[in-house]
């Protein structure tokens, strides 16, 4: 373990921004934090989270894959994909850096997406233990340790210094580089870090969520459950929690015609959208339960079906804090799936 | 911070139920937490007693769920309308939006509702509790080994700070009094952002609308919003669009939906309350509503059932669209 103390910590930014991109959250104008790329003078945030999830650096809202150009009868498809730069994200949660997992999963099996697999080679995580959990905080539930986050390397924030520890060759190097900045340590401070943040766990209102109600397999059991139309009554279709989630990853394909080329574009698609996943013979969900019941299914059913039983819920708390009719997943899987708590 | 209590609504939409003036009830209903509440359709005095809240986090604008619930429900259906919701019910009367004889409107009175987010940036992430009395609220929270006292007008909305009508301008009942129109600053950030150069206001656009997401909540909380298809939503548009493709097309789509709630926006401020990323959204309709009264005279959606909005009357004293520009010029 190495560290350093925190009036360091521009210089270990410095030293990083010298070789890659260096984004890390940051404070904004409103209040709230998101990841900025770094530049003199930008401070990491003490935010618990961003409000959007670091999924945009692998996976970003909007995306060009290819350009086409006609001329005549002849049409040139031209490929517009450009040479990756290593970057870092520093600072990542827990939560968060298990939702890169959720994505691979996703995007790295047959047939892999090269765009995806481009800038997950391309990044270095750079993950942060959480000292202060929110009452929205509920990865625990996933197996999810927030004193012990994942990520090529793992960092730890006291009031003072700041501490190191590679998990990957990738996080090796990374801590390598600056070397210089840093001092190798013991574990004692982290140690106690690491215990205050369980004792602060255990007394989360969220600790209790029972997931054992799902899960692959589970589709008959929930699908026709009453439950849903109730849950759903208020639901006002927006893309809010989709889009601040880190683990969703649905997409649509478009064209674009700029009138001499087409660009053929992918951007985040949300579920709670009317046209979502619009075919030929018209729309599959037609109403705002059946879309709202879509997302829930997708990632406490549908997807630890096919992934070993893996739910894809990271309990970052990004939708109960963020939904404009406070409705969410905890909401659901306590109608739904009981809860041992009460 | 509100006068009226949970066990009031309970009492008087119990009443109701029971003596089959409505069928089913839309109220507040119980969260996860002291703030996270979520319009509820309530169809018993048992499931109201179980799951029906009022506290100073009840802001959601009930108006625009009446064009679905209205219709859903069997008979009337009770809703608790607070002041500034009143103006939206107006106007989505006048717009034709929902069935006036299959709902009961019961006005309540309203101290002005909380920002969670104002909490949080004085107690912190962890909150346990929000407890309200009097002026005072007291948060307990994971960190803090004594419960907080903060003052409730420190945590007001901004929307609430600025509120222009305390008068319920459509009620079948009142709990309380009918109350005033007031004396509001609601124009002030306005002013402001009008007395900026253009660089320096575009700037501040810019700064706001980067954040955008394009979730469309401030669309689909919005009581003018209530077109079928929005033309965002629709493929066949040729303007569809799901996310910005560039810093062009974020500014667009709400400066697009400005215009298009311009004078049936009440300034009811739902937008600003449900943008995940604290966009004054706000500010765009308030700049109409303000050059609207300017330009024609006073004039607030849905003051009254069945107005007719200036930009779309027509009068001899209209001013000319030259006008407009001559304004513009001497502003620059």
């Amino acid at each position: 373990m190495r560290k350093c103390s925190l009036d360091k910590l521009n210089l270990i930014f410095a030293e990083i921004a010298k070789d890659a991109a260096l984004y890390l959250p940051a404070d904004q104008t409103d209040g709230s934090a998101a990841y900025k790329k770094w530049e003199e003078g930008t401070a990491l945030s003490d935010a618990l989270n961003t409000v959007r999830s670091p999924k945009d650096f692998f996976f970003p809202q909007t995306e060009d894959l290819m350009k086409f150009k006609t001329q005549g009868k002849n049409i040139d498809i031209i490929d517009i994909r450009t040479a990756l730069e290593d970057f870092v994200i520093f600072g990542v949660r827990a939560c968060d850096v298990k939702s890169f997992d959720i994505l691979d999963r996703v995007f790295l099996t047959e047939p892999v997406d090269s765009f995806y697999a481009s800038r997950r080679s391309h990044g270095i995580i750079v993950s942060m233990a959480c000292t202060r959990p929110s009452e929205t905080c509920f990865c625990k539930t996933f197996s999810i340790d927030p004193a012990n986050p994942a990520g090529d390397v793992s960092a730890w924030k006291s009031e003072t210094e700041i501490f190191f520890e590679a998990n990957t060759q990738k996080g090796e190097d990374f801590l390598n580089k600056i070397s210089s900045l840093t001092e190798e340590c013991d574990d004692t401070l982290v140690a106690t870090q690491k215990e205050a943040i369980n004792k602060i766990m255990d007394k989360l209102p969220l600790k209790n969520l029972d997931t054992s109600a799902f899960g692959g397999g589970k589709t008959n059991e929930l699908f026709d459950s009453p439950a849903w139309a109730e849950l759903s009554q208020s639901c006002l279709g927006c893309g809010t929690c989709t889009f601040v989630c880190p683990t969703c990853q649905c997409y649509d394909i478009k064209d674009f015609n700029t009138g001499n080329e087409v660009i053929r574009f992918r951007c985040w698609d949300s579920c709670m959208y009317s046209d979502f996943t619009k075919m030929a013979h018209g729309n599959n969900r037609l109403t705002q339960k059946e879309r709202f019941r879509q997302r829930f299914m997708h990632k406490l059913v549908y997807y630890p079906e096919n992934n070993d039983g893996l739910f894809s819920c990271v309990g970052c708390g990004r939708c109960l804090a963020k939904c404009p009719i406070s409705m969410n997943i905890v909401k659901v899987m306590k109608k739904i799936g009981g809860n041992k708590s009460e | 911070m509100q006068k009226i209590t949970r066990e009031q609504l309970i009492e008087k939409a119990s009443a109701l139920l029971s003596n089959s003036t409505v069928s089913c009830v839309l109220g507040w209903g119980m969260g996860e937490f002291d703030y996270d509440v979520t319009p509820t359709t309530f169809n018993s005095v048992e499931e109201l007693e179980k799951g029906f809240v009022f506290s100073d986090f009840c802001g959601a604008n009930f108006s625009k769920y009446l064009v679905k619930k209205a219709a859903a429900c069997e008979g009337k259906i009770l809703v608790f309308l607070k002041p500034c919701d009143t103006y939206s019910f107006n106007q989505l009367l006048t717009e034709h939006r929902f069935d006036r004889e299959k709902v009961y409107v019961v006005g309540i009175p309203c101290e002005g509702m909380a920002d969670i987010n104002k909490v949080k940036a004085i107690c912190g992430e962890g909150i346990l509790s929000i407890g309200s009395k009097g002026d005072k609220m007291t948060v307990t929270t994971l960190y803090d080994d004594e419960p907080v006292s903060i003052d409730a007008k420190e945590v007001l909305a901004e929307r609430c700070l600025n509120c222009k009508s305390k008068k319920h301008v459509a009620f079948d009942e009142l709990l309380g009094d009918e109350g005033d129109v007031i004396e509001s600053n609601r124009f002030d950030e306005v002013a402001r952002l009008e007395a900026m150069t253009p660089d320096e206001r575009f700037a501040f656009w810019q700064n706001e609308l980067s954040r955008c997401i394009r979730c469309n909540a401030c669309r689909d909380a919005c009581p003018a919003c209530t077109c079928e298809k929005c033309v965002f939503d629709n493929p066949n548009s040729g303007v569809e669009n799901k996310s910005p493709a560039n810093s062009f097309e974020e500014k667009l789509f709400h400066i697009i939906r400005a215009y298009h709630v311009a004078g049936r926006c009440t300034d009811c401020g739902e937008c600003s309350r449900v943008c995940p990323q604290n966009i004054p959204l706000h500010l765009l309709n308030r700049k109409f509503i303000k050059d609207i009264n300017e330009f024609y005279g006073e004039y607030q959606a849905g003051a009254e059932e069945g107005q007719r909005a200036p930009l779309v009357d027509y009068t001899t004293e209209d001013l000319e669209p030259g006008e407009v520009f001559d304004r513009r010029d001497s502003d620059a």
